[in-house]
């Protein structure tokens, strides 16, 4: 990649006290070219979601290095880190508990802009076009989440990561919480507001045919570290590391006679397996 | 596939929630409490006006005269006018403890906020602070500070606030760490808004009501130490106070109990009515804060015409393991009910796999709790029939359904750890419906589990059977509970989205395991999920549901190969696990734009 938006150099994250620390991520490099989406995939506990909070400055980064657009923004605290937040957006799994529910659409969405410091009307105006653009209604301005189902809360969340125009947006598991119709419709809002506004994502999930859906490239993590990163195309199609394969293979295929040879080819991996452990 | 959008329009203007306030005051011990309250304290702000006596005016020859016309509640031991003292006494009460709540506020509530937001060194700090003023006998240094203050009112009161700060700052950190960890918080701190602003913007408003409470239940306490202490004679003399006056009664209580009767009642009645409103208002903030569950949102109000029945059947009655005539299920809401499954009929023949397919709020899972006899309170079900294992048990009681429970039919859950109990040990809870449903003894039921867990694929048995259930993993949870069901030897074994909550790789090791299981033991497995992959993998017939009836019911083969039904193919398309790489889609963009401009 010439001129990465993101490169993430070497990290190592650790929760706990020194003594006692557990590391979570192990030496792990990745970057993301503009206007590229960089799919994470992995099970739970492989570290996925922790790079994104790292890279948002919600992980403690013990070793290595975060650039954004050639700056190091690895330990950026306070005013330099609320400094990004033009720039680096995120968007949540859980699209019942990322929305106050205190608070009605408009406050919600408005929120980042004054808090740049823009004035209350220029903001509205802002969050009334965002609002079209994620095509929901404009009278949604002035409802709670409460009213609203799911996918349209996911619709809110990307709108909000969106009204202060970032260059990056940390996707973390955003479509997993969906029905299937849901899933598959903001998916295409995120590959269509990419296209439109040039924006970049990093896009963490657990599900290989999300990934190669939305993804240019992807890597594959487990225990904490990446085990293999390359086009979205190759690696969720022909993995090349074991790891991948075993993840490919037992992701259930919509067909029953595609999945019955996807079966017996798990069988025989995991029977391999068996004979041999050193795969692990 | 964005053919089928979510953009249905947004739910005609739902029944706004009313306030917390309208709530509060709707319950009938809400509004009781709550004008006693506001009684005592308006009372207490118009004492000058409402008192008929000046309520120091010795009058000898009224002295402990019984109620008359002149002494409502007649004369005190020194001829004073009893009613007079008690509405000066409200407001001496009620200023002591708004001295004490202020300063309980000030240090407890802040510090607390400030320790649960920040945690580390402060949190640590502060919380060890809070447990050692807990610990201070707190009486001592009350009757200290009054001693060393000649009885300054003021300050009595306020040494009461610091030792019912803890309650506050227990109250505010917990509160606070809770919203802390909600997706919001980490959004505001993403979108870059500063500390202040989100203790103010997100966590304040949510740290209102507990602190309402909390203020209510302590105002009482302080109101109780207060008239404590006057009762001993400490705080000054010359103002009435419903403590002093107490002490005064309690003097002359077997000649004059009156005395006593009217300082004593008038205190039991505002702490009661400070108690009673505090938990009425905890009661109404805790149902507003339950989370709208998936349930409720899938409460479609179209009710289909009440005759029309969806479904089929594909075997003769008696050769079917389960045979449901004309489901429906109600739930209560509101003013009435809502039909969330509007009639539906299926079977399912010994020893087949079948699957019922549908998104949120399809009424799959309400089928199957139909099934089992397990709906949710508020959840009722109607059949014109329904069979398991050739038995009508439309024609039986709650307590013959619940017996078939475990010995006809096993359940598999979705979430695997919310259903095993944790203060149990696994192997307790093998072991025990064994031995109760089964009437095994101890060792046959032992031997049964370990069998069970043997072939459900677990090495270490020894170990598993010991555990608690936060000690093994959720795969391994999820095997566990299949051992259970299978524990019985039921005919027909139900599972409701049993891989949903495993990550993918442990998801096709026990969907293996239960297809094992299944052409083992010859049973009927009924499987919930939303997954076209699953049925893809396991499934011999599939039902496809939509907002709580069937719109196809088919061969495995057919529905993949040649879906009736347009929603079908929709919801097949919509699986991803064959995808168009974004590669291939971005050439198809561009190849599209190409040829418009």
């Amino acid at each position: 990649m010439a001129n990465p938006i993101l490169s993430v150099e070497n990290l190592v994250v650790e929760y706990g006290d020194p003594k006692r620390s557990f590391r979570v991520l192990h030496e792990v490099s990745l970057d993301v070219g503009v206007g590229e989406c960089v799919g994470v995939v992995g099970e739970s506990g492989s570290g996925k979601s922790t790079l994104g909070k790292a890279i948002l400055g919600l992980a403690p980064v013990r070793h290595g290095r975060i650039f954004f657009e050639g700056e190091d923004i690895t330990h950026a605290r306070g005013a330099a880190r609320r400094r990004l937040a033009s720039s680096i957006q995120v968007v949540f799994q859980d699209p019942y508990g990322s929305l106050d529910p205190m608070m009605n659409v408009g406050d919600i969405l408005s929120e980042p802009l004054e808090a740049a410091g823009q004035s209350r009307r220029m903001a509205r105006s802002a969050v009334a076009e965002m609002i079209e653009r994620v095509r929901l209604p404009a009278s949604a301005i002035d409802r709670y989440p409460s009213e609203f189902s799911g996918g349209q809360r996911q619709r809110l969340a990307i709108a909000r990561a969106l009204v202060r125009r970032p260059k990056l947006i940390v996707c973390d598991e955003p479509v997993s919480a969906l029905d299937l119709t849901t899933q598959a419709a903001v998916i295409d809002l995120f590959i269509e507001l990419q296209r439109d506004i040039g924006v970049s994502y990093l896009f963490v999930s657990h599900d290989l045919g999300v990934v190669r859906r939305i993804c240019h490239r992807v890597a594959v993590m487990q225990r904490g570290e990446i085990v293999e990163f390359g086009e979205g195309e190759q690696v969720t199609r022909a993995p090349a590391h074991p790891y991948s394969a075993r993840l490919l293979l037992a992701s259930p295929v919509a067909n029953p006679q595609a999945q019955a040879r996807r079966r017996a080819a798990w069988l025989a991996l995991r029977e391999a397996d068996r004979v041999l452990p050193a795969g692990q | 596939m964005s053919s089928l959008s979510v953009m249905s329009d947004l739910a005609p203007s739902a029944p706004r929630r009313r306030s917390i306030l309208s709530r509060f005051l709707s319950a009938p011990a809400g509004v009781v409490s709550l004008s006693v309250v506001i009684a005592v304290i308006a009372i207490a702000v118009f004492a000058p006006w409402l008192a008929p006596h000046d309520p120091n005016f010795v009058d000898l020859a009224s002295a402990k005269v019984p109620p008359s016309a002149e002494h409502w509640l007649g004369g005190d031991a020194t001829g004073r006018d009893m009613l007079s003292r008690l509405i000066w006494g409200a407001r001496t009460t009620l200023l002591g403890a708004l001295v004490t709540i202020i300063t309980a506020l000030i240090i407890g509530a802040p510090a607390g906020i400030a320790a649960g937001y920040f945690g580390g060194f402060f949190d640590r700090l502060s919380s060890w602070v809070s447990d050692a003023l807990q610990a201070v006998p707190g009486m001592i240094i009350l009757l200290v500070v009054a001693a060393g203050t000649r009885s300054n009112f003021v300050l009595i009161m306020a040494t009461v606030g610091a030792f019912l700060a803890p309650g506050y700052f227990r109250i505010a950190r917990s509160t606070t760490l809770a919203i802390r960890n909600e997706p919001f918080i980490d959004a505001a701190r993403v979108a870059g808004l500063t500390h202040p602003r989100i203790i103010l913007r997100h966590i304040l408003p949510g740290i209102g009501a507990p602190i309402i409470i909390q203020t209510a239940l302590a105002t009482g306490i302080a109101m109780g130490i207060q008239a404590g202490l006057q009762f001993l004679g400490i705080g000054a003399a010359s103002v009435p106070a419903w403590g002093a006056m107490m002490n005064e009664g309690f003097r002359h209580m077997l000649s004059t109990p009156l005395l006593l009767l009217w300082p004593s009642a008038v205190l039991g009645i505002t702490i009661a009515a400070l108690a009673v409103a505090g938990s009425t208002l905890a009661d109404v903030v805790r149902i507003r804060t339950d989370a709208p569950s998936a349930r409720s949102s899938g409460q479609v109000t179209n009710a289909a015409p009440a005759d029309v029945v969806t479904g089929s059947f594909a075997y003769a009655p008696e050769a079917a393991a389960v045979r449901v005539d004309n489901l429906r299920v109600r739930y209560a809401a509101g003013d009435g009910a809502v039909e969330v499954v509007h009639g539906i009929s299926f079977d399912i023949a010994p020893g087949e796999v079948l699957g019922i397919v549908g998104e949120s709020g399809s009424g799959k899972s309400q089928t199957v709790f139909s099934i089992l006899d397990l709906l949710p309170t508020g959840g009722s079900s109607s059949v014109d029939g329904m069979w398991i294992g050739g038995q009508a048990v439309h024609t039986m009681s709650p307590r013959e359904r619940a017996g078939m429970l475990g010995t006809e039919i096993g359940y598999i859950p979705q979430e695997p750890m919310s259903n095993l109990d944790p203060s149990y040990t696994i192997g307790f809870q093998l072991t025990q419906p064994l031995r109760t449903v089964h009437k095994k003894s101890r060792a046959e039921a032992d031997a049964i589990a370990r069998a069970v867990l043997n072939r459900v694929g677990i090495v270490d048995i020894d170990r598993v059977m010991k555990s608690y259930p936060h000690q093994i993993s959720g795969g391994m949870a999820q095997r566990v509970l299949i051992a259970g069901a299978i524990a019985g030897r039921p005919s027909v074994l139900v599972a409701d989205e049993p891989t949903t909550a495993l990550d993918v790789t442990v998801q096709a090791e026990v969907l293996e395991l239960l297809r094992e299981l299944q052409a083992e033991l010859g049973m009927a497995l009924v499987l919930v999920t939303h997954n076209f992959g699953v049925v893809a993998d396991i499934c011999d017939r599939v039902i496809v549901m939509r907002d709580g009836a069937i719109v196809e019911a088919s061969a495995v083969e057919t529905v993949f190969a040649a879906p009736e039904q347009n929603y079908t193919r929709e919801l097949i398309a919509a699986s991803l696990d064959d995808t168009k790489g974004r590669r291939e889609l971005d050439a198809v963009h561009a190849a599209q734009t190409a040829a418009t401009a």
